[in-house]
């Protein structure tokens, strides 16, 4: 075989069809995840949610897609027409370039980096520019203003985000995602003699992190309770007024795109990501992908019962908690752990 | 080899590209969004050289903080363009001199690189091989324990300059309601709601 193929076409091919892969089944995943967010939030409500398009409303998802592609896109006159359609590209590429180092199973990843958490911790600080793109392109006071909001609002709490993600790495001494992983393989349970279980898993040892990981991540995808930027009694729409049709579907798209990849950041810093909840026979048994699946199933549905039942916050509280609150108790978790691990050695 | 040259040209020629676009774009936002991309380059750019974790930094603070206050600031300012161009040729003398000093540094770095190779190995300290040591642990090594007390000295300057900017900016506005969240919190039927006779005809 020619040694151009083996080394450059073939090794490209594999990547693309494992990229397409992924792709195709985190947009199913999608849809059916926003089909579960309105299923909940009408069970919640005693309604019934989405039951028309097939059975129990199932392809609910894929009619509204039907929909928005085949409206008219409108974009106002006054808006600045290459930026305004920019932004909701950026919004869904980077939400889904994410994906590329996320470890779905042992050695199911695309990209195997070293510095892992640090691409998704740097990519997902950029979803920031797809809301501040499309708030100022629509050249209209309300998107402005939401766009503004939401820029304070993310930053403000990727600060905490980022403290959160330095304990769990203080504990795991690596930047790798599997490394993290597989280093909820021991922890507290097996100290004190358990079997390998979901004791081990980091959300007991570094609680208080997850509750606050958990927070800042509702805050960082603009859901509910913290969804300012699109507060619709304030602003219509935030961001998004302007938007129709196929570019509002893409912003649509990026948001639950970033919100199943928090699920899934969870996941794996804090529950473990695929390993089985306890290990026994038949739980090893099932393929390391199902358990991921429940697990940021989990949290997603957590993330839900939160959009159901939490009132939004008023912007000066959202700020309060996140500078006053999150980055203090985080900053001091970081220090607490430090002193712990060098103390007692075992990192 | 070759594909490693293919994405050094593509990187390095967008970077160009859209750092002339900066100082060319008539909008200001547009210049900052070239700018984002001239960081989005640089970062490939370290990646290709094995620096994965100053790639990274430089995406986290540059792109994720730095570019959004830029972009920000940029935003809220009504800039008068007309009034900014009229006086932009007699800046043009500082503007030639800071880019012949600029270009003069290259010059030198570059040519003393290409004429003695080997120079910049005498002063520096050695680096480590990427499969041994990964440039995140490296990096702390450099950082934490060969120059840990300038690097605690830089930290303690960059804290004196926050707390310096708090002050400058603060200021304890009068009249305004605050939400005391504990004591909301601590009220209680007892103590926030007097029940109170009140003799018909007469009023509190």
């Amino acid at each position: 075989m020619d040694p151009f193929f083996s080394i450059y076409v073939w090794p490209a091919i594999v990547m693309i069809g494992q990229s397409l892969l992924l792709l195709v089944c985190l947009l199913v995943f999608i849809a059916f995840i926003l089909l579960a967010d309105r299923k909940i939030w009408a069970a919640v409500q005693l309604r019934r949610g989405p039951n028309v398009v097939g059975p129990f409303g199932l392809f609910q998802s894929f009619a509204d897609l039907l929909k928005f592609v085949f409206k008219e896109p409108i974009i106002p006159a006054g808006a600045n027409k290459g930026v305004f359609l920019l932004a909701p590209l950026v919004a869904v590429t980077l939400a889904l370039a994410t994906w590329a180092v996320i470890p779905l199973a042992d050695g199911w990843v695309i990209a195997n980096i070293n510095v892992g958490i640090l691409y998704v911790f740097a990519i997902s600080s950029l979803e920031v520019y797809g809301i501040i793109m499309g708030g100022w392109a629509s050249n209209s006071k309300y998107p402005f203003l939401g766009a503004l909001r939401s820029a304070a609002q993310m930053v403000s709490y990727e600060v905490s985000i980022g403290f959160v993600i330095v304990t769990v790495l203080l504990c795991v001494g690596s930047l790798n995602l599997s490394d993290i992983v597989y280093a909820q393989k021991d922890g507290l349970g097996t100290m004190i003699g358990l079997p390998a279980s979901f004791l081990d898993w980091h959300w007991l040892a570094l609680f208080p992190m997850f509750i606050v990981f958990f927070i800042s991540a509702l805050a960082e995808t603009n859901r509910p309770p913290f969804d300012l930027p699109e507060a619709e009694s304030e602003l219509v729409a935030g961001f998004m007024v302007e938007y129709g049709s196929t570019p509002y579907m893409m912003f649509m798209l990026g948001e639950y795109a970033a919100i199943v990849l928090m699920c899934s950041l969870t996941t794996i810093l804090f529950l473990g990501g695929w390993l089985p909840p306890v290990d026994i026979a038949i739980f090893n048994w099932v393929p390391g992908i199902i358990w991921f699946v429940l697990k940021a199933t989990l949290v997603f549905f957590m993330f839900a019962m939160v959009k159901a039942f939490v009132p939004r916050y008023r912007y000066d509280q959202l700020m309060r908690l996140g500078w006053k609150v999150f980055l203090p108790l985080s900053l001091a978790m970081v220090v607490i752990t430090a002193f712990v691990l060098k103390l007692t050695g075992w990192a | 080899m070759g594909l490693q040259a293919i994405f050094f040209y593509l990187f390095a020629f967008v970077a160009v590209a859209s750092a002339f676009m900066v100082i060319s774009a008539r909008n200001p936002v547009h210049s900052v969004l070239f700018l984002i991309l001239v960081f989005f380059n640089a970062a490939g750019l370290f990646l290709l050289t094995g620096a994965e974790f100053l790639a990274m930094i430089l995406l986290v603070v540059y792109i994720g903080a730095v570019a959004v206050l830029f972009l920000f600031v940029v935003m809220m300012l009504d800039i008068d363009f007309a009034e900014l161009r009229s006086g932009v040729l007699q800046y043009a003398p500082i503007g030639i001199l800071i880019g012949l000093i600029v270009a003069a540094e290259l010059i030198v770095v570059i040519g003393g690189s290409v004429l003695t190779p080997d120079a910049a190995k005498a002063i520096t300290m050695p680096i480590p091989n990427p499969a041994e040591r990964t440039n995140t642990a490296a990096l702390g090594d450099v950082l934490y324990t060969n120059y840990v007390y300038f690097f605690q000295i830089a930290g303690l300057v960059l804290l004196v300059a926050m707390i310096g900017a708090i002050v400058l900016t603060l200021r304890h506005r009068t009249h305004i309601k605050r939400q005391n969240i504990s004591k909301q919190v601590g009220r209680t039927p007892a103590t926030g709601v007097e029940v109170v006779k009140v003799k018909s005809g007469q009023g509190v």
